[in-house]
């Protein structure tokens, strides 16, 4: 609880920065289905032919799951497709069912007498809707609104997985690094805002309902107009503090700690060294960088070899460090437009690992060493690492392994424990997790080169390169300067001493740079 | 073209259909200045869809009706409604406005300014035997029925239309309270020199107020007469009706 209070007392500029955010998705998105529902709503009194289609459709919409929504609109949009415009996207579409589906319900219910008398005293469509349905329908069509609102408030936690920042930046953070105190600090600012709107929006309709009128009708009609203004100036005030100004490097990161170190260590290179703004866009899901990257929407990511060589440019992995990189950086460039930097050093592959106590008995230095004790052995693998193509079936090919039972499946996290634990005794890990030092393992060299290289590297774009060119040799400066024992360090500060990034990359900067 | 200039409303052989089914058909009647007709039937008789081809909430498919010598389908609906008070049972106020802001819709849409609609509706609440000064800031929930059928009438008349119809305006009430408004009513009715057309199933209803009583038996007109007459007519629906007072 104290540790809760302390976070948010040393990240309040954060945690106020990630509210706006999360408030601006929602408000945009909110009046936008708004502007756009209700007159669909009316619009469908009017053609009641149209309304079970058009429901059917937003009902459809509402039923897709938000992850997979944005995964939807990421290739529709082009260039837009991901940050902030995608997020309001879906978030609209959400928001269009409860908002329709109100509005016209709402107007229907009101009572056919009452429409009639309206009808037979002359009133124009324009004036029985405006004088008798929409008054009627108000509090109804409140209701929708409110519980749009509330499921926006909630599903815009998710956008941040495609860069649209708001409070689920922590929430990811937190699940990504079991840190139950950055999920509370994401999900409780959330939460309070889910519930103030549910509570104020349920004033407003409360105080609507028809037959409630007189004065607390008027005060309430105040309300909700003075609400929309008070909105609608929110947005134009935030929309202008959270744009980002053209004239500056972005630097993206995937969503795991040592990305987020590189992308800062990238970052704080080029500020210090060339002096340009930068933007961090950190923490994007799946292979949102690459796209961005494409998009133009991110100047620089660390990418590594391999997963460029087999998941973006679909070849069949070889192991040959040098020729990898060499036709990566090739094929990016004619392919992608897109540079690639000097390798940074470490590679993040797979690790063979043994206890360090065991490799010190038997004098055990590389996986062939190894071999001939797997017998004796108990193994205990991750599901990826059991499921690739460069995976378990080959490697225990290659180096002719034979465990004394079928491998043990596990999460990657645990199988380290296990190992500790002297549960199994041969694992495959990381080879820049921060626990193999903490707990003590050993990783074996691989020295028949069955893993296809994963050296890491920048990732640039031509366009930004031609504009800056000082940027290359801001980032070449960190060329070969990480080693595999470093960027381990550098991830256990992390994750398992919970240390700031910013902190710990600006330690090793000025340990490796300054000379 | 008219056949009858002192004919306020005439039905032209008119018929009418809804959903396919015909409501009404063979219609041919007229109705004088200042008469007031009561449509007398069962339900489901056609004595509401009679009311609605004269304020075109309904067009004939078949033949004409024509409100002050022109065809309802040459008026532009919305004059022609403006023209024609409407009273129905009593789901016809509007539960968000005042009694005062729920008589003055009409003069309202006709643009009045606020001085001549306040003395308007105070003028009318007297008319109807309500208090203005308790009654025109209070919503219908607050009311009676009988009160609230009142306010129905005082808005009807709000922008003195020379034509009233009212389709069962005291069907939801109670007995006395009931005949009590019949009473004013009829009074009403015959200081204000409107031409009115009342829609009732009950047949007391009919003899207080009518000055000619106009009997429907299925989608048609089978007797058109004043109420001395009808009491003496042969034909069997009416005399069933005139029996069922005993």
């Amino acid at each position: 609880m104290t540790d809760l209070i302390n976070f948010f007392i040393k990240n309040r500029a954060d945690i106020f920065q990630l509210t706006l955010e999360h408030l601006f998705l929602v408000a945009v998105s909110i009046l936008a289905a708004a502007a756009i529902g209700i007159p669909v709503g009316i619009f469908l009194t009017r053609r009641p032919a149209w309304s079970k289609p058009v429901l059917a459709v937003t009902n459809i919409l509402q039923t897709i799951p938000s992850l997979a929504l944005f995964g939807f609109l990421i290739p529709l949009l082009g260039s837009y497709g991901i940050g902030r415009v995608p997020a309001i996207i879906a978030l609209f579409l959400y928001s269009l069912l409860p908002i329709i589906r109100n509005t016209f319900t709402g107007i229907q219910g009101v009572d056919a007498g009452v429409r009639e008398a309206a009808r037979g005293m002359g009133m124009t469509d324009w004036q029985m809707l405006a004088q008798v349905e929409l008054p009627l329908a108000m509090s109804v069509i409140i209701a929708g609104l409110r519980v749009a609102t509330v499921i926006s408030v909630g599903t815009a936690t998710i956008a941040a997985a495609i860069g649209a920042g708001g409070l689920g930046t922590y929430i990811f953070r937190g699940l990504r690094m079991s840190d139950n105190i950055l999920i509370l600090a994401g999900a409780i600012p959330a939460a309070v805002m889910a519930l103030a709107a549910d509570f104020t929006l349920g004033l407003i309709e409360r105080r609507l309902a028809p037959g409630r009128a007189k004065a607390a009708g008027k005060t309430a009609k105040l309300a909700f107009a003075t609400g929309i203004v008070a909105l609608v100036a929110f947005v134009i005030v935030t929309s202008g503090v959270l744009s980002k100004k053209s004239e500056r490097i972005v630097v993206g990161s995937k969503d795991f700690t040592e990305q987020v170190i590189l992308g800062e260590m990238i970052a704080q290179v080029i500020e210090a060294k060339t002096g340009l703004a930068v933007e961090r866009k950190f923490e994007l899901g799946g292979d949102l960088c690459h796209r961005a990257m494409i998009a133009g929407e991110m100047d620089i990511y660390v990418e590594y070899t391999g997963t460029a060589f087999t998941a973006i440019l679909k070849h069949q992995p070889i192991t040959d460090p040098r020729k990898v990189y060499d036709q990566v950086k090739r094929e990016y460039l004619s392919e992608f437009g897109l540079e690639w930097m000097e390798p940074l050093g470490f590679e993040n592959t797979f690790a063979i690992l043994v206890r360090g106590a065991e490799a010190e008995r038997l004098n055990l230095k590389t996986i062939s060493d190894a071999a001939r004790y797997a017998p004796q052995w108990r193994a205990g693998f991750g599901q990826d690492f059991m499921s690739r193509e460069d995976g378990y079936a080959g490697f225990a090919r290659v180096y002719g392994l034979k465990f004394s039972a079928q491998p043990r499946e596990m999460d990657l996290s645990l199988s380290y424990r296990a190992l500790a634990a002297a549960q199994v005794d041969l694992i495959a890990g990381n080879s820049t997790d921060g626990l193999i030092d903490k707990l003590g393992l050993v990783q074996l060299q691989d020295d028949r080169r069955y893993f296809p290289p994963y050296e890491a590297a920048a990732v640039v774009r031509r366009e930004a390169l031609q504009r800056y060119p000082q940027i290359a040799a801001a980032i070449n400066d960190l060329a070969g300067k990480i080693t595999d024992a470093e960027m381990r360090r550098l991830n256990l500060a992390v994750d398992g001493e919970s240390r700031d990034v910013r902190e710990v990359v600006r330690e090793f900067l000025s340990s490796k740079l300054e000379h | 073209m008219p056949t009858n200039d002192s004919a306020v409303i005439e039905f032209r052989d008119a018929s009418a259909r809804a959903g396919g089914k015909t409501m009404v058909e063979g219609l041919s009647f007229q109705i004088a200045q200042g008469e007031t007709l009561v449509l007398l039937g069962r339900s489901g008789s056609g004595k509401t869809t009679t009311l609605k081809l004269i304020n075109r909430l309904l067009d004939p498919a078949e033949g004409a009706v024509c409100v002050e010598q022109k065809s309802t389908t040459e008026w532009d609906a919305i004059r022609l409604r403006r023209r024609i008070g409407y009273v129905i049972q009593e789901t016809g106020l509007f539960p968000h406005f005042t009694v005062e802001r729920n008589i003055s819709v009409v003069p309202r849409l006709e643009g009045w300014d606020e001085a001549r609609i306040r003395a308007r509706v105070v003028e009318l609440l007297e008319l109807v035997g309500l208090d203005a000064g308790s009654f025109a800031h209070r919503y219908p929930h607050e009311l009676s029925g009988g009160q609230r059928q009142r306010v129905g009438v005082a808005r009807a008349l709000a922008a003195d239309p020379p034509i009233i119809l009212m389709d069962e305006p005291f069907g939801a009430l109670d007995p006395l309270t009931r005949a009590e408004l019949q009473r004013e009513f009829a009074q009403l009715s015959r200081s204000l020199h409107k031409t009115i057309v009342f829609v009732t199933h009950d047949v007391r209803e009919a003899f207080a107020l009518a000055s000619r009583i106009g009997l429907f038996k299925d989608g048609r007109l089978v007797e058109i007469s004043e109420p001395a007459a009808f009491a003496r007519s042969e034909n069997e629906e009416a005399r069933a009706f005139c029996e069922s007072l005993n």
